[in-house]
Order: structure tokens, then sequence, then C-alpha cells
């Protein structure tokens, strides 16, 4: 693995990591959405009186149901707890028409998905100063200043609404599939 | 009228409920704010979703199955019963505790609606319910989440209207009724038929237009295709003082078949196959089959390019590709199970086949026997060829050898029609038989939502009332005749033959009285006595006190029994009182029978028995 794809992964999961937490964590997204704005978010070396950044640990609520929720609709866990390298493609392909579209179904009746970039992939499009460097990654040949000229290589998408099932106080969600038990 | 704010419409379906509400201050003439009331409700254990549609379901759950709280509803309470979608996804796996068809049970002439007999397979410690309290509970669900989120314009003050389906008698309308009031709906409480409310939805989505759409002398037959029933209604365009009216002429039998039935047919053809593969499904897989079979069907119906779909049955355990089932569905399977199943291509002559009913040896609903929907269909306009003889304008619109009444144009409604080719098989059948008979074919009145429509229907009914638009007339689609024995000498052996004596003439509409009939029956003091009752759909002339000697079985139908209890009160137990007997038609829409006194000066109410054969 040469060095560039491997820091691409690394800067994949971080940025899935990262989504996730803006996702479930009002804070941490408005501190990205400050850092994106340009705004200087204070760093270690910023000066005495300003606090340390801190990193928190994020309630895993919301991920759990989730997670709970895929399971449920589209055997989600089930899928991913499977050993896959026993079974030949046409017994894996049957199983991932239950994922599919149980966990389609979820994304669908839960967030609003819709893409970042109006515009058809493949299409060039100018980028002013101070456009979102959040919603936009730039790739490439990436020198110079604003405006940047390109190509849309993936449109991108952004949650615009999230709506999860609100839940009992007291229920626990770390049970994301109860055992089933027949009488 | 009350200074209600909104008018709300609530759909109480076989299969699920649906609320919609119109805002009355907010709207002008065809300006109307109307939209679908989300509703709140367990979807998981301890999870609460808002959904647009509410399943009419109510699972009873034993006491170690859920925790309290994770029975716990947007409004604080913790109640020992689920409803909605938890309900319907726990009684899958355990049908034994879920309450479904509440409705079905709701107008089945053969058990007691009072009785505590829900769920009918359930074991002797679950506390049962009637299927009036199965309503009730899921309209006090529909109430209490209206109410949360409109605690300034609580439900009980709005103008409810409550839909029932047009082939509703009248003892299960007065249960309708009577389960919105135990709920405190009771106030402003109006029902609808739900043909009816389809129509208007239709006229709601026009904006206004509904006059260019349609013109005097338009038949409108109205199919409602639900989760659970079928029902049909003939609407008829005339005029009154140079404007367009709409009549209801006709309403059909109660059919219970619907788009539950078809999901299930596929289910069982698609487990067959398996079997034949040597697979056997179990309950619980079967319901999984059901649900696959469902999207299948409409994939096939909806795209003419698709010639199989796949079936996956997710197996039970964690192991989910080693145990999960693939098959498919094929279109040849479904044009087989449900065109020719449900949808074959009958004359206009056919007639629905009955066969005798087997022995009651168990406890159910009363499924129609024939599954081919335009049998009944080709019944109903057969039925009610002379509906609009008598309607000013219709006098010579249908050929003297019509054998059947001649719909003009066609709204459809129900989730069964979201697969558009079943929808234009119906119309193409129709027409074969309009054709048939040198008859132009019926036009197709475009729908929409039609999962929603009748609520959303409902919901403008109630705006319609203030005043704000066209009403459909119409009133009682029955005239109503209680059996009183002729009065001939006895023969040993045999039956004093009895005569229907007619109370209620047809199209009584709300609110109003009918004549006391001349005729007199005896009331026996302090004992309950009990009437044969009928309704005729196709005797649209009779007046009170027309006596039939005799008539052809399907020209009246019995429906229950009614009672009349006389108090002792300053008479004689066993004295004979003679009565008259009066029909009126409450503004909620129900019929009210009185027995009054010769001098006119006591009256005493005459119960719908809705206590079953037994």
């Amino acid at each position: 693995m040469n060095a560039s794809h491997s820091s691409f992964l690394s800067r994949l999961v971080l940025a899935l990591r990262a989504a996730w937490r803006m996702l479930v964590d009002h804070e941490f997204a408005s501190s990205v959405a400050r850092l994106e704005q340009g705004e200087s978010v204070p760093t270690g070396s910023s000066g005495a009186g300003q606090p340390k950044p801190t990193l928190r640990d994020t309630l895993p609520e919301s991920a759990l149901q989730l997670l709970a929720l895929l399971q449920q609709e589209g055997r989600f866990v089930d899928f991913l707890e499977e050993n896959v390298t026993t079974y030949s493609d046409a017994e894996i392909g049957g199983a991932a028409r239950v994922v599919h579209e149980g966990c389609r179904k979820v994304i669908r009746d839960h967030l609003q998905i819709a893409p970042v970039r109006d515009e058809a992939e493949g299409i060039r499009l100018t980028l002013p100063a101070g456009f979102d460097a959040t919603a936009v990654r730039l790739t490439g040949n990436v020198v110079g200043q604003p405006p940047f000229t390109g190509t849309l290589m993936h449109r991108g998408w952004r949650v615009t609404e999230i709506k999860l099932p609100k839940l009992a106080e007291g229920h626990n969600v770390q049970v994301l599939a109860p055992a089933e038990v027949e009488l | 009228m009350s200074e209600a704010r909104f008018a709300i419409g609530i759909d109480l379906g076989t299969t699920h409920c649906v609320l919609a509400a119109v805002d009355l201050q907010a709207s002008d003439l065809d300006e109307v704010v109307d939209w679908i009331e989300m509703i709140p409700q367990l979807t998981a254990p301890g999870a609460v979703e808002e959904r647009p549609l509410l399943p009419s379901f109510l699972y009873l759950p034993h006491p170690d199955e859920l925790r309290a709280e994770d029975r716990t509803l947007p409004w604080g309470e913790q109640p020992p019963f689920v409803v909605g979608e938890l309900a319907r996804n726990m009684g899958s796996r355990t049908p034994i505790r879920l309450v479904a068809s509440a409705k079905s049970w709701l107008c089945h002439p053969g058990v007691d609606r009072r009785a505590a007999i829900l769920p009918v397979e359930a074991p002797e410690e679950v506390q049962r319910v009637s299927p009036l309290q199965a309503s009730m509970r899921y309209l006090e669900h529909l109430r209490t989440a209206w109410n949360l989120r409109h605690p300034d314009a609580l439900m009980a003050e709005q103008d409810v209207v409550l839909t029932v389906p047009a082939s509703f008698d009248p003892a299960a309308r007065e249960l309708t009724a009577e389960a919105a009031a135990a709920v405190g709906l009771g106030n402003h409480l109006v029902l609808l038929e739900e043909p009816q409310a389809a129509l208007y939805h239709w006229i709601l989505a026009t904006r206004g237009q509904w006059r260019k759409q349609v013109r005097l002398g338009d038949i409108i037959l109205v199919i409602d295709l639900g989760g659970g029933t079928t029902d049909l209604s003939l609407i008829a365009v005339t005029e009154r003082d140079g404007s367009l009216e709409l009549v209801r002429v006709a309403v059909g039998d109660h059919i219970l078949l619907g788009g539950d039935n078809m999901d299930l047919a596929l289910a069982h053809a698609v487990r067959a196959k398996l079997a034949g593969q040597g697979t056997q499904l179990d309950p619980w897989q079967l319901q999984g089959l059901t649900h696959g079979c469902r999207s299948a069907k409409e994939i096939l119906l909806s795209d003419a390019s698709v010639e199989a779909v796949p079936v996956v049955v997710p197996s039970r355990g964690s192991r989910l590709i080693g145990g999960t089932l693939r098959t498919e569905l094929t279109r040849d399977e479904v044009a087989r199970i449900l065109i020719e199943g449900f949808f074959p291509a009958v004359e206009a002559s056919a007639r629905p086949a009955t066969r005798a009913r087997a022995a009651l040896t168990k406890l159910g609903l009363p499924y129609a026997q024939d599954a081919a929907m335009p049998r009944h269909l080709a019944a109903f306009l057969g039925r009610q060829v002379e509906a609009t003889r008598n309607l000013a304008g219709f006098e010579n619109r249908l050929p003297e050898n019509a054998s059947f009444l001649h719909p003009t144009a066609v709204l459809f409604n129900g989730g069964v029609f979201k697969a558009h080719s079943l929808l234009d098989r119906t119309l193409g059948l129709l027409n074969n038989w309009l054709t048939a008979e040198g008859a132009p074919p019926a036009r197709l009145l475009e729908g929409a939502d039609l999962d929603l429509a009748v609520a959303r229907g409902a919901a403008y009914y109630g705006y319609v009332r203030r005043g704000r638009g066209v009403r459909i007339r119409g009133g009682t689609a029955k005239s109503y005749y209680v059996g009183v024995e002729s009065a001939m000498p006895a023969v040993p052996g045999m039956e004093p033959p009895i005569q229907g004596l007619c109370i209620a003439p047809f199209g009584m509409e709300e609110g109003t009285q009918a004549e006391l009939p001349p005729q007199e029956v005896g009331l026996v003091v302090g004992e309950p006595v009990r009437f044969r009752f009928f309704g005729s759909s196709v005797r649209r002339v009779d007046q009170v006190g027309t006596v039939l000697e005799q008539w052809a079985p399907e020209e009246l139908e019995e429906l229950e029994e009614i009672e009349a209890n006389l108090p002792a009160e300053d008479r004689q137990p066993g004295e004979v009182v003679p009565v008259r007997l009066h029909a009126a038609v409450t503004e909620v829409g129900t019929l009210r029978l009185e027995a009054v006194s010769r001098t006119g000066t006591e009256t005493w109410k005459v119960e719908f028995d809705v206590r079953g054969e037994n």
C-alpha cells in the first residue's frame, strides 16, 4: 500500500467519524462549522490566555439507536457479523436484498439526504473565495488562490434533516436486538 | 354552529387509521388549508416515532413481556396495552395476543359487539377486549395525540368527522358513534361514508375545478378497495337552481375482501412453490413472505418491463445469509393469482358464488366467499339498475334493456390501486360491459393519495358542512322495515308468515324524522320485546306504513333484531301496550328508533340488538 493511498484511507475514516459525530453531537458540529467558516479555533500554541482545545467523548445513544433500527429493519448487524467467505455470491446476494431494502427504508424514514452540489457530475464549476471547505473537498492540483475552477467528481451528500425515534427514559439502547425465545 | 377552529377527519380503518385536519379560519372557499396529522406511536419497545398511519392493531402484552417504561407514550402514560406499529409488529410474532380487524368485528352480526371476545384465539389468562373497546382504544390514541399537539384546540371541541363504510348497517354505525362518544368525541361528531369521503377528497384536489370535470347526468361509481373491505357507492350529478349537485343514490353490500387477501394469496402460492422444492415455512416466515410479496406485487404491476422480482424470506435466527430463502415472484404468477383470482374477466351478468356456510365450529369473520371483485361489482350494478329511475334529469338516461346501471365515471380509492394495472383492469372490464350494452365507456376520475384520501376528504367535509362547498346529498341508503306477524289463523307446524312494515323511507337526511306509521305493534310491560328488522337498498319508493306481504330474497336484507324494553313504572307487568315505531336520523348520522305510545306523550328507545345470534 503506498503512502498516498493509506493517507486517503485514513482521511476517509476521519471524515466518516467526523460526519457521524456531527450528526450526533451539536457542539462538535458547531465547532466544525466555525472552523470551516474560517474562524480560528484555538490551538495549544495560540497563547496562555486561551483554553486548551479538548476532545470529549460523545454519547453513544443516537449511534446505538440508529444501529438498532438498521438491525431491526435491515438485519444489518446480523449481516456484518456473519462470515461471508463460506457462502456463494448468490447466497450473499439474497441476503443483501434484505439488508439493502431494510437499511434503505431506515435511512429514507429517518434522514433527509440531499446532494451537496446539485450540478451533474463531470461538469466544470468555479468555487468562489470563502467556499465551504467541509462541504467541498479540493483534490489534485490544489495550488494558487480562489476562485478555483475544476471538475465535479462526486456530488457529495449532506443530511438536511434527522429524525430519530424518541426514547423512553430508562430504555437500554445497548440492546440492539433482543434475543427471541419462542414459548 | 360551535366555534371550532379545525375540522378533523378520522379514517378509522380496518387495517390503519389516518387523522387529517382543515384549518377553518385560515381556509377560504377553494383555498383550503389542510394536512395529514402525524401520529406518534410506539414503533419499538421504548421508542416513539411519528407516522402518518396508525396501524389498527391492539396488542395485549404479557405482564413480563414489556417493561412499563418501554410502553411510555409522548403524553406520559404507560397503558397496559400497545396500539399501532409496535402492536402489529409484536402481533406478527405472538398472534394470540393481537386484536386485528376490530372494525370488521364491529359489524359482525354473529357476535356480541360489547362482549370481551378479542383476540378470539387468546388463551384464558389474556384480558380480552370487545370490538367496541378496541375501536375506543384507537380513537383514544388519536384524540390524545391531537390534544398533545393542539393543547388550545382540544379534539372534543372541534368538528370531528368519523368515516364508516357505506355498507355499515345502522347497528354498526351506532356502535361507532358510541365508541367516539365514550372517548369524549360526541359533542360535534358526524359520521361520513368512506366512498363519499373519497369523492370529497377528489373535489378538494380539483381546487374548485370539479364542475368542469363532471356534467349533469353523470353517474360516478366509487370503488374503495381497502386493506380489508370493498366498499361501493354510486353518486349522480344532478342540478338544482342551475348549479350542479351530487346525490349518492346507492351503496353496496358489506364485502370483506381487500388488499390483504391478495397479498396473502400471493404468499401462499409462493409458499407452495417453496414446499415443492422441499422447504417448509413457519408462520413467522410466512409473515415475511407476505410482506415481500406485497412489494414484489407493486413492482410487477406498475412496471411492465419487469418479468420477475426476487422475494427473499429472511431467516429468523442471526445467521442471515445461511438461513435466508430466496425465491421469486414472476409476472405470470401475479397475473394468474391476482388477475384471474381477484379480477377475472366476467360478464356483467356474473354474480358472486355463494355456498352454504359450514357449521360455525369456529368463531371467525364472515369473509367474502367469492374473491372475484368484478362479480361483486356486477352484482351491485345489476341490483341498482333502477337507482336513478326516479331522479330528475335521469329518467331516460338508461336504455330500456339495460341489465345494469351504467356509470359514466369511476373514482378508485384504497391502497390496492397503487398497482395501476389493477385499476386499468377493473376499468377495462367495466367498459367491456358498457360497450356490450351500447353505452359509452366510463371516464377515470384521477384520484390521489390512495391511503390518505378518506381522512382528508372527511376533514374537508367538516369544512363543507359550514356551507363552503358542494355537499353530497342522499341521506340513508336503505329503507327500513320491522317484521310483524300477519294476522291469520295459526297452522300447526308452520310459522306465521311475516310482513315487512316500512318505518323509515329511503334517503332520510341527517337530522330528520320519519312520519309515524299508522300501524301499531304491541309491547309487553316489563319484558324485552324483539322484532325482526330488515333493510332494503333497492326499494326506493316505499313510504312509512307500507306493508310488504312478500319480497324477493335479494330485495330485503335481514339485519339484527331490534329490542324494546318497557319499564313497569305505573303499569302492570305483562300488560300489552300498543305503540307505534318512529324512526329518525340523528345529526350524527345514526338511525334512532323509538316506540311512541298511543297518546304520543310517552316514548321509549328501541335498541339494536348487537349481542349476536346466541
